[in-house]
């Protein structure tokens, strides 16, 4: 059985009056451990995917298991204590007048968990960031600093599955290099499973067993790590993608 | 004689903390062909762009030795004349169409207000060189989009009808900051054809500033690399791959590939001689 099942998931927004269908009858399954990527333009309905997991998008149709159980609604803390996300824009996604401290022990008193402070400077270590990091707020650090914090925030509950939105898409190339790597060395240490979304074929490629090609709000084609390494992609359009992808402009 | 040859040129900030530099002594030539600034966050290489306007509020100062442009040295003449050569020889296309835009202006308007106020064109000449325009950029309903405000287009359209304005003026010299990181790779590729043709057609001068390695080698006829307000390298966008220093090496070899090893990334080891 696989951890995250996905079925024939229609997410539709409502706004005045008119009805945009921003995701269209997706499915995709993760098995436990494994590493699967969303890939597409922006509007393609990939970042609307991990939100509805989280309940911050309106499901109109189709269903959402996580370990073979439908999903409760709202999701509630057994919930956030298995599944956690990490956002796209570190400056926009950590709160500018809370300290590292208060963004890292919100999780431990929501879930009622003892020993904050050792677990604090633990999860602060486990992201490579020095533990006197704790007292900053986030204007006094770096963009790839605080994306570490807000690695760091999402693992503080232990959970099993991390949700990427576009993870490294702020980042400049080195901090990039860096971030992912050390995502690479806590799932292989913690036994995560990752679902990523990303618009960068190169960085999903890296990081992600399969990958899923989106185009508006549906699903294109399911891509294998050794399919798309060898270009045997049969759609049209994850043809394009791939043949667009940065990384190919290196090529003579 | 080149088009632009900049010498020596320095941005300081004061702070309270004593001044910062944020470009230390840069120098180079540009003719009309494609030059490429990459560097990381806070290199310096938008900064730069910006000097070549002056477009630097205090407490920024630009200073340099020499700013010749078509024989008038930017670094000294005074400010009016300097009006008179922005948007009109020199232009600069910005980053994001969501903030360079007049949000509560009509597109249309917003193309043809520089038309009417520097060029005195009537109503009617005005709007038939806007849509002249949209029409270069490849926009295919330029009337549609005239009346268009600009959240009701896309990032790759609001990206266009930006450069869109800038040429009108046909200027000789265009400075495009970071044109296509807001868009979408299928679209990037559109939006740097158009501009790439327009360079060719019109005979431009382009510096293209992007802190996209790979973007640059294949879109520049030639690259500055800068590090922390430096020039750390110069080369032919061709020659790239085979780039002599650590910086420009690292900048590459820290990139995912399609199809590469699974193996960490090589992350940057940063030397302090670098800055110097």
């Amino acid at each position: 059985m696989a951890l995250i099942e996905i079925e024939n998931l229609t997410v539709t927004f409502t706004a005045n009056g008119r009805q945009v269908r921003a995701v269209q009858g997706v499915s995709l399954k993760v098995e436990e451990r494994q590493s699967f990527g969303l890939v597409g333009e922006s509007g393609s309905g990939k970042s609307t995917i991990l939100r509805a997991i989280c309940g911050l998008a309106p499901v109109t149709g189709g269903t959402i298991r996580i370990g073979g159980k439908p999903l409760a609604d709202p999701r509630g803390k057994a919930f956030s204590a298995q599944v956690q996300m990490v956002f796209q824009d570190p400056y926009a996604s950590l709160h500018p007048r809370h300290t590292v401290d208060r963004v890292l022990s919100e999780p431990l008193a929501i879930h009622g968990l003892p020993g904050t402070d050792q677990r604090i400077e633990q999860a602060l270590s486990d992201v490579g960031l020095p533990a006197a990091f704790r007292f900053r707020f986030p204007h006094q650090l770096s963009g790839g600093q605080r994306q570490r914090v807000a690695i760091a925030r999402a693992l503080m509950l232990q959970p099993d599955i991390l949700l990427l939105d576009e993870p490294t898409s702020a980042l400049d190339a080195s901090v990039q290099a860096e971030t992912l790597n050390l995502l690479s060395r806590l799932r292989a240490e913690r036994g995560l499973t990752f679902l990523m979304v990303s618009h960068d074929l190169a960085v999903i490629d890296h990081m992600c067993d399969r990958v899923l090609v989106m185009q508006h709000g549906q699903a294109v084609e399911e891509l294998s790590r050794e399919t798309l390494a060898a270009a045997r992609m049969t759609t049209a359009y994850a043809r394009a993608l791939f043949a667009a992808s940065a990384d190919r402009m290196l090529d003579p | 004689m080149s088009l632009l040859s900049v010498s020596n040129l320095r941005v300081t900030f004061d702070t309270e903390s004593g001044p910062v530099q944020a470009v230390r002594g840069v120098s180079f030539e540009l003719n009309r062909e494609r030059l490429g600034i990459v560097g990381e966050s806070g290199s310096g290489k938008t900064m730069t762009g910006r000097a070549v306007l002056r477009l630097i509020r205090p407490p920024g100062r630009i200073e340099a030795d020499q700013m010749l442009f078509d024989g008038q040295d930017l670094a000294k003449i005074p400010e009016s004349r300097m009006r008179a050569l922005r948007g009109r020889r020199i232009a600069m296309v910005m980053q994001d169409p969501k903030f360079s835009l007049n949000p509560v202006m009509r597109v249309g308007h917003q193309l043809m207000e520089g038309l009417r106020q520097r060029d005195h064109a009537t109503r009617a000449e005005a709007r038939s060189k806007a849509l002249a325009a949209l029409q270069a950029v490849q926009i295919r309903d330029p009337e549609r989009v005239m009346e268009a405000y600009p959240h009701e287009l896309s990032g790759g359209m609001g990206q266009r009808v930006m450069i869109a304005m800038m040429l009108i003026p046909n200027p000789d010299l265009l400075i495009a900051d970071e044109p296509t990181s807001a868009l979408d790779v299928t679209v990037q590729a559109e939006v740097l054809a158009i501009l790439d043709n327009l360079v060719k057609t019109r005979g431009m001068g382009l510096i293209f500033i992007s802190h996209d390695l790979r973007l640059v080698a294949r879109f520049c006829d030639r690259v500055l690399v800068m590090y922390k307000g430096k020039i750390v390298e110069e080369l032919a966008a061709r020659d790239l791959l085979h780039a002599r220093h650590p910086y420009t090496q690292g900048l590459l070899n820290c990139l995912p590939r399609i199809g590469g090893s699974r193996e960490p990334l090589p992350t940057l080891d940063r030397d302090a001689e670098w800055a110097r």
